[in-house]
């Protein structure tokens, strides 16, 4: 509980959490800028004339409905997808369309999945010893030894992710939301200067939701955060700025009350009100 | 393994000496070596305890293959890929080796040339390709069993992983790879003695390969390899590289997305792997006397696979049991009523795969854990890695 | 041999008979006054001097005698034969120590004789170059169409000076347009090679191999006018060759490629839909032509109908043996394409041996029906074997009627939905299982149609099946998993490619480029030719 105490300070930044330095640069604003994306398959758009921008530090939600292309966008800026035209700049030096997913990655760029990816056949300790920001070529991997130091960060870690006891049980036989909070610990691990979460309260009781909101904002300020979810309630809980997808493009932008009073956004939700889209 | 993961800051090719697995193995292997060796020595011929120098021969064959199921084993077991090619690598460290035994033939061949092998003369051929230079020295032929399939695989991986070419597809182009070169081999013109191969072997090193001390050598020998091959196997798996193997197995994207290039770590493997297999197959030939192609015939690739499987995937010593179980097999049905021995292959396929996933060492984990723990959390459907984390 | 065939043919012109008028009166063989003049003909060649037997041997063609032509052809063969009694016979069979003999005359059957009893009317080589003139010139008069296209093919180059008129007046006569395209030629090339013209101009375009040798006579003559025409003349019928060739190559290319589709189809339907490795498919194959071979034995001499029957029953037996390979194994394996892999190899090990051990480990015969050999000629340097344009017309239909079952049937549908998602067809009422029978049932059956159109081009035998294994792999990844299309296109075009590449590689070499060039192509486009995209793809 003494943990969950911690959490609650919002404006309490966990020094693990501390970006590392990185050659990103955000002098002009933008951490990530996505102009006039397009993605189609076999004449399909997933994503049409998608343009976004991300402030450094920001805690952006994305919402909108199945098929509107979210994870599309996720896939494109961590270089799965390759987009038919546009470009993605991360900070004002990085164009992310010449790049691959690990070069990424070491960017600075965090992914969680959708559908939460933990390494199962490794123990909980062992997913987080290669998340860490390490040197990630080969022959430091293969000669890495563990020290005292990382062995405490990943300690941290457990602790905040509140797996610590089951450090050594092998990651497949955690729960759906044990494995949501592995991954997210993974991504802490990371460091990365923009988080990319797809959906991280999936399968999440309302006490872990809560506990993940915590640590979304206060991740925020110091790192970038883009949070994809479909549950309202979450979304207006952490929400500062809200981006609705819909078709591919951006159908509105702004707080959360712009937004759901948005007549365009309404219409897409069917004329639903918000309680019931969430 | 977690254990170790954590409290070991050791080197980390001496980190497996500390694992109780690779202690047993190693235990057993010299127990193996040493008993043999001493009941073909010292134990007088007229005993029926006497192991003579065809079955010393043939337990070299074994090691020989168990060392090649263990290169099978690093790629298939700990990084997902299952190659049905690894035959390729086998053979063509033999034909290194076999190269090498060609030349130091000699004048004592069929048609006495001081140069050219039998085959060559024979094909009216009057100088040695280029490829054939050097291979009389010991060193430079010695390295090349490393060096040629680790070069092909290293092309050949690159290629592959690059292009993020995974899962069946890789089994079928791995299998296609080792067809393409059988077909290959077979052609006289490639100056690797065509269908019949290279044969009619004197001396390797200075020592008669038909004596029966070298046989002994040769087989002790090749258990040194099969040893040192499993060592540096489990330094590899047991360190984070070996972690990052198994993350790639389980979920590629998801390691990308950590920063790992992935394609590096596959090709780093590969390449290992297929320079164990080549070693295996230098120190096969010898002991054989012979290397044709019929070593890159697709079937024999998909058999490697089968001693893995039988003795269970990503353990290494399953590997070494497998291979040592089925060809025991092969040559008691060969031996006994050679019709059957497809059979029997083909059914310990289908058997192996829907019955016994985890193969022989599986099945050691089950009675052991039943026998510790009845109420132990053991989900039988888990991965069997799942369990050698936790050994 | 010119001399000869303008000596019979002014004989035959002369006398102004033509045996085809002639053949319609009959029943001269019973005549008993011809008879005797027959055997006075015959009587005329048993004398020492070949001089004197040349002569006979006119006499013959001279004759009206309509058996003469059956007499010139036993003269040759020499089973013209006397018995010690002086009778004439016709050695039907000349093995073994008895030979069956016939009259000469009349054409009874006089049982059989023994060899020291006969003695056999001898012949010379120049005697030998008469008769085959004269039986070729003999049988441009035959009622008979195709023994008129031989004989007039025959006389390519043969032709002189004093036979170009009477041919000339046979072209006029001549019903058939083979033949009389044959003897224009005929008159043309010696023409041609005579430095006219005319004969040179009437040689254009044409592609038997005599006529461009006339042609190249032609170039070296002394008129250049003539000399650049033939030389044009040559160098557009080489351009036509070269076409023909292509042509040839396209047509062996195509064949091969429809044996890989065949091949490869049914593993693109249960690899795309089931994401299942069989690689027991080519043990299907071979069951397939087993049935053919099976069929056969079952009914003897009548090859067409057990071919046309194994169709039906190779689906069957091979939709079969899929089905149990099926239940009995594959559906235990759901999800771990690798370990499927190993056990349905595991499976092709086993129906290899079965094959052998219950019928044989040799290559088993299966005949070709009469209406499937032979060849279509299209021109003198294009001929394309019927039974490869069966199987190539097969694998289109075969083709088309597996586009129909995908795209028109609620199978096909099913399997549609099932591949794209299989939680979602489920959930949405397909029972995937059955889908998963059906689909296997299909594929399989389908190899088994492989198996039945294979044992029309190559040997059965227990090996079949894992000589196309690897390349209908091939196939299918290069096509593109999943699309039936891609399969129809990759394997066409991977055996044009390797009947392309085989005149210079060779065939072994070729099939080695082949290989790597797919496992190159793979690198590029992981997905084969014609990959799924969007989500569907991610699986």
């Amino acid at each position: 509980m003494s943990l969950l105490h911690s959490l609650t300070q919002r404006d309490r930044v966990f020094d693990f959490m501390a970006p590392q330095a990185s050659p990103v640069d955000v002098r002009h604003g933008p951490i990530l800028y996505m102009e006039d994306v397009t993605v189609s398959f076999d004449g399909f758009k997933a994503i049409n004339n998608l343009n976004l921008t991300i402030d450094d530090g920001e805690l952006r939600c994305i919402i909108g409905p199945n098929g509107a292309g979210k994870t599309t966008m996720m896939d494109i800026i961590t270089g799965k997808t390759r987009p038919t035209s546009g470009s993605v700049w991360f900070g004002s030096r990085h164009n992310l369309l010449n790049m691959n997913e690990p070069d990424i990655a070491s960017l600075g760029i965090g992914r969680k999945f959708q559908k939460p990816t933990v390494f199962e056949a490794l123990s909980v300790f062992e997913n987080l010893e290669l998340a860490m920001a390490a040197d990630k070529r080969i022959f430091p991997t293969l000669t890495a030894r563990m020290t005292g130091e990382i062995k405490d960060r990943i300690d941290e870690v457990l602790e905040t992710i509140g797996l610590t006891a089951l450090r050594h049980q092998p990651a497949g036989i955690l729960s759906h939301g044990q494995k949501q909070w592995l991954e997210i610990g993974m991504l802490l691990m990371q460091r990365p200067r923009l988080l990319l979460v797809d959906e991280p309260v999936a399968g999440m009781t309302e006490q872990e939701m809560e506990r993940t909101a915590e640590l979304l904002t206060g991740l925020a300020g110091k790192q970038s955060v883009v949070v994809v979810e479909h549950d309202m309630g979450f979304v207006r809980s952490i929400a500062r700025q809200v981006t609705v997808l819909h078709q591919g493009s951006v159908l509105a932008e702004g707080s959360m009350d712009q937004v759901s009073n948005d007549p365009k956004v309404i219409e897409v939700y069917l004329g639903a009100d918000d309680e019931e889209v969430a | 393994m977690s254990l170790t993961t954590e409290s070991s800051t050791n080197f980390w090719l001496t980190r497996p000496f500390s694992e109780r697995s690779t202690q047993i193995f190693l235990g057993v292997l010299l127990a193996a070596l040493a008993l043999v060796t001493i009941l073909h020595v010292v134990v007088p011929p007229s005993n029926p305890l006497h192991v003579g120098a065809y079955t010393v021969n043939l337990f070299g064959k074994y090691l020989s293959y168990a060392l090649l199921a263990v290169a099978v084993d690093l790629v298939w077991g700990y990084l997902g890929i299952l190659s049905l090619g690894h035959g390729a690598f086998f053979a063509i460290g033999g034909y290194a080796m076999g190269m090498y035994l060609m030349r130091q033939i000699g004048e004592r061949g069929t048609y006495g040339h001081p140069v050219l092998p039998d085959f060559m003369v024979f094909l009216n051929w009057d100088s040695l390709p280029w490829y054939w230079l050097g291979f009389d020295m010991a060193w430079f032929a010695f390295a090349m069993v490393l060096i040629a399939p680790g070069l092909l695989a290293l092309v050949f991986g690159f290629l592959a992983f690059r292009s993020r070419v995974t899962g069946v597809y890789l089994s079928i182009i791995t299998q296609a790879l080792t067809f393409a070169l059988m077909l290959a081999f077979f052609r006289n013109e490639m100056g690797f003695g065509g269908n019949n191969g290279l044969t009619d072997f004197r001396e390797l090193l200075g020592y008669n390969l038909r004596s029966n001390d070298t046989r002994l050598g040769l087989f002790l020998a090749t258990g040194v390899a099969l040893g040192l091959g499993y060592i540096l196997c489990r330094a590899i798996v047991t360190s984070k590289l070996g972690r990052v193997s198994i993350a790639t197995r389980d979920a590629e994207a998801r390691t990308r997305f950590l920063g790992y290039r992935v394609e590096r770590f596959q090709l780093f493997v590969f390449v290992v792997s297929a320079m164990l297999a080549g070693l295996a197959g230098a120190l096969y030939v010898p002991q054989v006397g012979i290397i044709n192609p019929s070593e890159f015939s697709p079937i024999f690739s998909i058999e490697i696979v089968l001693w893995v499987a039988l003795g269970g995937r990503a353990t290494l010593y399953g590997a070494v049991i497998g291979a040592i179980l089925v060809n025991y097999a092969k040559t008691i049905f060969t031996g006994v009523m050679p019709d059957a021995w497809l059979f029997a292959l083909g059914a310990m396929f289908v058997l192996v795969t829907v019955f016994l996933p985890k193969g022989v060492a599986g099945l050691f984990h089950y009675l052991k854990r039943r026998k510790r723990d009845d109420t132990a959390n053991n989900d039988p459907n888990a991965d069997p890695t799942s369990k050698e984390a936790s050994a | 041999m010119r001399r000869f065939l303008s000596l019979a043919l002014l004989c035959f012109l002369l006398l102004g008979i033509t045996l085809t008028a002639q053949a319609q009166s009959t029943d001269a063989a019973s005549n008993p006054t011809n008879d005797a003049a027959a055997l006075e003909l015959l009587e005329a060649l048993d004398v020492e001097s070949y001089t004197a037997k040349g002569e006979a041997i006119t006499a013959i063609l001279q004759s009206d005698d309509e058996r003469a032509r059956d007499w010139l052809q036993a003269l040759l063969d020499g089973r013209l034969q006397r018995t010690d009694n002086g009778r004439f016979v016709l050695v039907l069979e000349n093995r073994g120590r008895d030979w069956p003999v016939a009259d000469v005359l009349t054409g009874e059957a006089l049982g059989e004789m023994s060899r020291r009893d006969l003695e056999r009317v001898g012949i010379n080589n120049n005697l030998r170059n008469q008769l085959r003139s004269a039986i070729a010139v003999v049988d441009l008069y035959s009622p008979n169409v195709e023994r008129r296209r031989t004989s007039a093919e025959r006389l390519l180059g043969e032709v002189d000076g004093e036979l170009v008129q009477p041919i000339n007046d046979l072209i006029e006569q001549e019903e058939d347009d083979q033949v009389r395209y044959r003897l224009t030629q005929a008159v043309a090339i010696y023409r041609a090679e005579a430095g006219e013209m005319a004969g040179v101009e009437a040689l254009d375009g044409s592609l038997h191999p005599r006529s461009r040798v006339a042609l190249s006579r032609a170039v070296n003559g002394d008129d250049p006018v003539i000399a650049n025409a033939a030389a044009a003349s040559l160098a557009g019928i080489e351009q036509q060759l070269k076409i023909n060739r292509g042509l040839e190559t396209l047509y062996f290319g195509l064949s091969l490629g429809s044996v890989l589709v065949l091949a490869a189809i049914g593993l693109a339907i249960t690899f795309g839909v089931m994401g299942v490795i069989n690689m027991a498919h080519g043990e299907l194959m071979m069951l397939g032509a087993y049935t053919t071979w099976a069929m056969q034995q079952l009914l003897p001499g009548q090859p067409g109908l057990a071919l046309i029957l194994s169709i039906p029953a190779g689906f069957m037996v091979a939709a079969l043996a899929g089905v149990a390979i099926e239940r009995g194994v594959i559906q235990f394996l759901k999800g771990r394409p690798l370990e499927t892999l190993l056990a349905t190899f595991g499976i092709s090990l086993i129906l290899q041996q079965l094959v052998r051990t219950v019928i044989s480990p040799l290559n088993r015969t299966v005949i070709t029906p009469e209406w499937m050999s032979g060849s279509l000629v299209v021109n003198d340097a294009l001929s394309l074997t019927l039974n490869r344009m069966y199987v190539l017309g097969f694998a289109l239909v075969v083709f088309a009627g597996l586009m129909l079952i995908m795209r028109r049937t609620r199978l096909g549908l099913e399997v549609r939905a099932v591949t794209q998602n299989r939680a979602m067809a489920r959930s949405m009422g397909i029972r995937a299982t059955r889908v998963d029978i059906m689909t296997f049932a299909l594929g399989s059956g389908v190899a088994g149609l492989a198996g039945v159109a294979l044992s029309q081009l190559t040997n059965v035998g227990p090996n079949l099946g894992q000589n196309y294994i690897i390349d209908s792999f091939m196939v299918v990844v290069f096509g593109g998993v999943g699309n039936l299309w891609g399969t129809l296109v990759a394997g066409l075009s991977l055996g044009v490619i390797n009947q392309v590449l085989e005149p210079w590689a060779g065939a072994v070499l070729a099939k080695i480029i082949v290989l790597v060039f797919i496992i190159l192509f793979i690198q590029k486009r992981p997905r084969g030719l014609f990959p799924q995209k969007g989500r569907a793809a991610e699986g």
